[in-house]
Order: structure tokens, then C-alpha cells, then sequence
């Protein structure tokens, strides 16, 4: 599932980064890599903005973020199994 | 000292580079290093332009040390982290690679600032790494094994703690043998490497974590409670309104004392001038010139204190990050980038370094955007001319909590945002059509904001006004006293013909700019105002003060010019005034650094344009509506 799909709050793992709209290009796909979102990572997704759409605050590994949805749309995520 | 021992040490001065993710303390380390005083805030993008200091090594050795603009990889995306790369590979014009790189770290994300560090390491330069904010990671309950880092990642590690006295000497002291080393080794060249991906440098990470910190900390680097509240979508909205309300009432309540204890001063000295010296041109300049104009200015020294410490404070805690996410659906509205937000907030303090901090989105057109809209922010230069029309003006009453200055302020800051959000959207829209743009904002933890960073930034600040104030706006006042006073009037002027001014050089030109003016209300002193306010927008006070008090037929109104302005404009003039003021085009320098930033002179033409048709605009509608409302 895409990490914009996650509810508030929800635990998960990276599982990869793609080009999720033609408007991403690939210089923000590697930016997120080097921000840290790498297959692997584990991220939470914490709240979202006013509106309850965008931003998304995402920490990713000991990092906070904020995202907008098509960026959030280009990263793949695994549930965490409890 | 042997004579080789001497050579040694004065050949060639070596130099360190400081490098390392954005937000991880490296400014403060070089402040700390080097004894500068550079801005250091808690967010991401605030050293943009690399900086360089001298450093003594505990026996006496001098290092050059350069500050660079933090950096999530090598491979850079905006043009704050090219000037990074550049330095450290010795690409940037007449500047010498550095010799020894020393990735600073933060201690509570290492998982992060690890991945730099090792991209950093496949250059092949010689590396320290500075595992800065000890302290914050003990307190979290982190425990990390700095010897087996340092056996990991190949090179000496050390711990640091850059906001407290004495927290980098284990840094020196390792700089020392480091470069000691360095004597007997030819400089290594960097080594052409291929770019690293993050997911093979994260894989190396964890396995690094994994040894030198096997168990978790006791409490995480985020305040979780305090962020469900402060980014509540309700709740985070009302508390950025209340935070900025209490600003700008702060800005008129506390500010009365020390400016009534400032204007008393300089009434006195000039009463005391007026006593001492003979009737004569010397005795005017000092009088008309100097104490009106220089003194007129200086009494909005608390105000703009009091706004700075704010501004400070909020900057320091971390708290900014979280309002440019309450934020980022309106920006986003208008077609700017969430990254828009920091470099526009600095230009509540000033255009220049706003348009600078620009440098930290990497989409040409939304830089461009931002940089266009930042001189519509209400730069503090401007404080001192709303601060003096309100306090003419505008009656001292409450309206429930809230005083009607501070509220006419507060009104005034928010044109200048609705404003610039209008014309980003022209921008965007209509000019350059152009589309999405990325976040990837780092919300940092909260940090208690540092008294000391605090004390030294408003040291700064009132140095800066100061110098400006006894520098330009003072040699301003002088030219000005000169043109408004000669030539004198012919012989045989009587004062029942009008003041002696009309007759001087900024008599004559003030009279010739009213034909611009006078639809939009201004009369000819104030058009005289507003020509020495291009150099500096506070000397438009100043200016006004020092014609004001050469046209007095009374001469004691050196050190009341609100008074004096209450009586003799209409309040159509002095809204008008103050819509001008919103847009206020004329500011020379911050035109000289778009050009600067832009390598272009269309941009500031274009800037300078825009500005003066809304302006003038503005106070049209302005001054027609109030007359027409019958004020």
C-alpha cells in the first residue's frame, strides 16, 4: 500500500520508492532516498495537516517530515504484523 | 620554537571543513571554534553561504575552519547544497580544497547523519567525525560506543557539545594530532567515486547501529504530546494566531517605557544644544538634522528589539518548521512551495537574508517566486514608520483584549501576507505555469531556547540598527539637512510667506514630486521623505522629522514629530501613508540582491515595477476611499 493510504498514526516498513505521478521526476525520488526513505525503514505516519489531507508528518527512522500527498503517493509501505 | 618547527607552522595555514546534515549543530560548532557569531536556529536551511573563521589548536597553531551549508547527501538538489560539494572538492574559484573534513554529527540521529558520513568517507580526504548534541543524547538515555565507531567507520571520533563553554576541546585536541599526522602525507586528491545508493549505505548503517548502539535510548527525540497539540489542525491553528497576536501587541505595550526614556534623551540634548549654542547653520544641523532625524529613528529601537526577540525565540525552539506545516495548504493554494515559508518569515526581519535563505528550494521558478514576493513581508525597517503613523493616528483604546494599535499592526502585517500570496499566484498562474512542488520539510525536535543565542542575537540586531542608524541613516540626515536648507530664501523673506524650506533644493524637488503624489494624498514633505527612504525605509522617518523641523516656525519640535504630523495631515493622507508603506518599493539593497541572486537585472526591474504600480495603487484606493467615507 502507498504510505499516503496509512491512518493516522499507523506503524509501517518502507518497502520501496517509485515514480508515483508524472509530475515526480526523478531528482525528488532520490531525495527521498537520501532523506531516508529506503526499503527497510521503518516510518509512522503521525497526523496530517489542516483539512486533514496535506501535509503529511511522517518519521521515518529518528526523523520527522513533512510531505505532501504526491510525494507520500511515491513511497510503498508494508503494514508492521502484530 | 626551532626555525624548521617555525616554518612548519607558518607555511601554509591548513584548513578544516565542518560538514554535515542540515540542523546538526555545525554553525554553533563554528561559533564556538572560531568565536563568530553566526545565526544559528533550530531548522534545517539556515547557513546558506559557506563561512570561514581562524581556530587556535591548544599549541598556539592556527586553522582556517569553513561553516558549510548542511547537506542530506553529495549529491546536491538546491543551490545552498552545491556550494557544500564545491568546497569540499575544491571546485569553488580561488579557494583551496579543505585538508581535513569533519563530519559533524547529531548524536540522537545518528541512523541518519551516519549515511553522510559515509558517503563522506569514500572520498578518500583525511576525516574526523564530531559526534555533536552529547548532552541531548544522554539525557534521551543513549548510550553510544564511540570507540567502536570510530573502529567501524575507520577515522577518530569525538564527542562535542557546541552550545556549551569548553564543549569542543576533545575536537581540538584530535585536530591537533590530525594534522600533525597530516605534516608527513602528500595531499590526498579527492577520489572520483560513484554516487553511493541510500539503500547500500543504510544496509551499512544498521550494521554499524547495531554495534555501537545495541539498545534503544530511553525516550525517543520527539515530544509526541506537545506536537499533538501544537500541529493540531484546530488547536495548532489557534495557537500560531494567538502566538503572532501576542507579537504584535507586545511590540506597542512593552515598548513604551524605553521609548519615552529614549525620546526624553533626545529632547534633552536638543533643549540642551538649543541653550549652549549661538542661532546659527551648525546649531541647525544639529538640532533640524542630527537630533531630529538620527534621535527620530533611534526611538524604535525597543520595538524592534521586542520583535526580534520574539522572532528569535520561535526561530530557537523549533516551533517554525511546525507552523510551515499548519501552513503548507495555503502556500500550496497560491503555487509556492512549503519550503517558501522559512526564507519569507526571515523577511519580517529583512528582505536580504529572506531572499537569500531562498537558496534552499531547488525549483528555479519557485525560487524565483518566493524571492519576487519576499519584499512584500513587513520587513522590520518598516516597523518604525507604521509604529509612528499608528501612534498619531490611531487612538489608544481596547477592543476587548486586544489594544487598537495593536491590532492596526497586526492588520497591516497581514496585507503585506495577503498581498504577496495574491501576487505568488499571479506569478505562478499566469507567468510561469508551472506545476507541483515538493515539501520534504524536517520538522526537528523542540529544543529550549538558549538564553545565551538569545542575549547574543539581540546584541546583534541592536548593533546592526545602530551601525545603520549612525552610519547611512545619519550621513542620510546630514545630506538631507544640507538640501533643505540651502539655498535660503531670497532677501526680504518675511516668515508669514511660508517656511524657508520651500526655497531650498528639497523644497523645490518635493514640490516638483507632489504632481506624482498629490493624487494619492501625499503632500510635499512627504514626498521629500521618501526619496532618502530608498537607501534605508527607516530614514523616511528620520526625513520626515528633519523637514518637519526645519519648516517649523517653532523650533521645538525636534522631538515630537507625532504630534506635529497628528495635526497637520488628514487621516485619508496618513492611511494612504501607511498603504504605500505596505508595498514600499524603494529599498535600494534589497533590488541590489535579487540582482545578486538572480544574475539577472530583469528580476529587480520587474520587482521594482510591480511594487510601485501596487503602491501607488494602493494608496489611491486608499486615500479615495477615506475621503470619500469622510474622514
Amino acid at each position: 500500500m502507498l504510505l499516503s493510504q496509512l491512518p493516522n498514526g499507523a506503524h509501517a516498513f518502507v518497502s520501496g520508492v517509485f515514480a508515483g505521478s508524472a509530475d515526480v521526476g526523478a531528482a525528488t525520488l532520490q531525495r527521498l532516498g537520501e532523506l531516508g526513505f529506503i526499503e527497510g525503514e521503518p516510518v509512522q505516519l503521525l497526523r496530517r495537516g489542516p483539512g486533514g489531507r496535506e501535509p503529511l508528518a511522517v518519521q521515518v527512522g529518528e526523523t520527522l517530515f513533512a510531505l505532501r500527498l504526491l510525494e507520500a503517493n511515491c513511497i510503498n509501505v508494508r503494514l508492521t504484523e502484530i | 620554537m626551532t626555525l624548521e618547527q617555525y616554518s612548519l607552522a607558518t607555511a601554509a595555514i591548513k584548513k578544516i571543513a565542518l560538514v554535515g546534515n542540515p540542523n546538526c549543530g555545525k554553525t554553533a560548532l563554528f561559533n564556538l571554534l572560531t568565536g563568530a557569531r553566526q545565526k544559528v536556529a533550530n531548522y534545517a536551511g539556515v547557513t546558506v553561504e559557506r563561512k570561514v573563521g581562524t581556530a587556535h589548536l591548544p599549541q598556539g597553531q592556527s586553522i582556517s575552519v569553513v561553516d558549510l551549508p548542511g547537506t542530506y547527501s553529495l549529491s546536491p538538489a538546491t543551490p545552498d547544497e552545491q556550494v557544500t560539494l564545491d568546497v569540499i572538492e575544491g571546485k569553488r574559484a580561488g579557494e583551496d580544497a579543505p585538508d581535513v573534513l569533519v563530519a559533524v554529527v547529531d548524536a540522537t540521529n545518528l541512523r541518519m547523519n551516519l549515511r553522510l558520513v559515509l558517503e563522506l568517507k569514500r572520498l578518500g580526504k583525511p576525516m574526523l567525525v564530531a559526534v555533536n548534541m552529547a548532552d541531548v543524547a544522554r539525557q534521551q538515555g543513549l548510550k553510544l560506543d564511540l570507540p567502536r565507531l570510530a573502529l567501524e567507520l575507520g577515522c577518530p571520533v569525538v564527542e562535542t557539545v557546541a552550545i556549551k563553554q569548553g564543549g569542543h576541546t576533545a575536537l581540538l585536541a584530535q585536530l591537533e594530532t590530525t594534522l600533525a599526522a597530516l605534516q608527513e602525507l602528500p595531499p590526498t586528491p579527492v577520489a572520483q567515486i560513484d554516487a553511493a545508493s541510500p539503500a547500500e549505505l543504510q544496509r551499512e548503517v544498521r550494521r554499524i547501529l547495531a554495534l555501537v548502539a545495541p539498545l534503544a535510548p530511553a525516550k525517543g527525540r520527539f515530544q509526541y504530546r506537545l506536537d499533538a497539540l501544537v500541529m493540531h489542525p484546530v488547536w495548532g491553528l489557534l495557537i500560531l494566531a494567538a502566538v503572532l497576536f501576542l507579537i504584535f501587541q507586545a511590540v506597542f505595550s512593552w515598548a513604551n517605557l524605553p521609548m519615552d526614556a529614549i525620546k526624553n534623551v533626545m529632547s534633552a540634548v536638543g533643549d540642551w544644544t538649543l541653550a549652549h549654542m549661538d542661532e546659527g547653520p551648525l546649531r541647525s544641523l544639529l538640532v533640524d538634522g542630527v537630533i531630529a532625524g538620527v534621535g527620530g529613528v533611534l526611538v524604535f529601537l525597543p520595538q524592534i528589539l521586542i520583535l526580534f526577540f520574539f522572532i528569535l525565540l520561535l526561530e530557537d525552539s523549533g516551533y517554525l518548521p511546525r507552523a510551515a506545516f499548519l501552513l503548507d495548504n495555503l502556500m500550496g493554494k497560491v503555487g509556492l512551495s512549503g519550503r517558501a515559508f522559512i526564507p519569507l518569515l526571515s523577511s519580517f526581519a529583512c528582505a536580504i537574508p529572506g531572499i537569500m535563505a531562498t537558496r534552499t528550494i531547488a525549483n528555479w521558478k519557485d525560487r524565483l517566486a518566493t524571492i519576487m514576493v519576499a519584499p512584500l513581508m513587513t520587513c522590520s525597517a518598516r516597523l518604525p514608520v507604521y509604529a509612528l503613523l499608528i501612534g498619531a493616528f490611531v487612538p489608544e483604546r481596547d477592543i476587548g483584549w486586544f489594544s487598537l494599535r495593536g491590532l492596526t499592526l497586526f492588520g497591516l502585517y497581514v496585507a503585506g501576507v495577503v498581498s504577496a500570496m495574491g501576487v505568488a499566484w499571479v506569478f505562478k498562474r499566469v507567468w510561469m505555469k508551472s506545476s507541483y512542488q515538493p515539501l520534504m520539510l524536517e520538522l526537528p525536535p523542540y529544543r529550549v531556547p538558549s538564553l545565551r543565542n538569545l542575549g547574543l542575537g539581540l546584541w546583534e540586531r541592536a548593533r546592526i540598527f545602530l551601525r545603520r542608524v549612525g552610519g547611512i541613516i545619519f550621513a542620510l540626515m546630514v545630506i538631507l539637512w544640507f538640501l533643505s536648507t540651502f539655498p535660503g530664501p531670497p532677501a526680504g523673506w518675511e516668515p508669514s510667506q511660508g517656511p524657508a524650506i520651500q526655497y531650498s533644493l528639497a523644497g523645490i524637488l518635493g514640490h516638483a514630486l507632489q504632481w506624482v503624489f498629490a493624487p494619492i494624498g501625499f503632500n510635499w514633505q512627504i514626498s521629500i521623505a521618501l526619496v532618502p527612504g530608498m537607501a534605508a525605509r527607516e530614514v523616511a522617518v528620520g526625513a520626515l522629522g528633519t523637514v518637519y523641523a526645519l519648516s517649523a516656525a517653532d523650533k521645538s519640535v525636534a522631538d515630537a514629530l507625532s504630534p506635529v504630523i497628528a495635526q497637520g495631515w488628514s487621516l485619508a493622507t496618513a492611511y494612504s501613508l501607511l498603504a504605500w508603506f505596505v508595498f514600499a518599493p524603494q529599498c535600494l539593497s534589497t533590488l541590489a540582491v535579487v540582482r545578486r541572486e538572480t544574475n539577472s537585472w530583469r528580476y529587480p526591474v520587474l520587482m521594482a515595477t510591480y511594487l510601485f504600480a501596487l503602491a501607488y495603487a494602493a494608496s489611491f484606493v486608499t486615500y479615495r476611499v477615506t475621503l470619500w467615507l469622510g474622514a
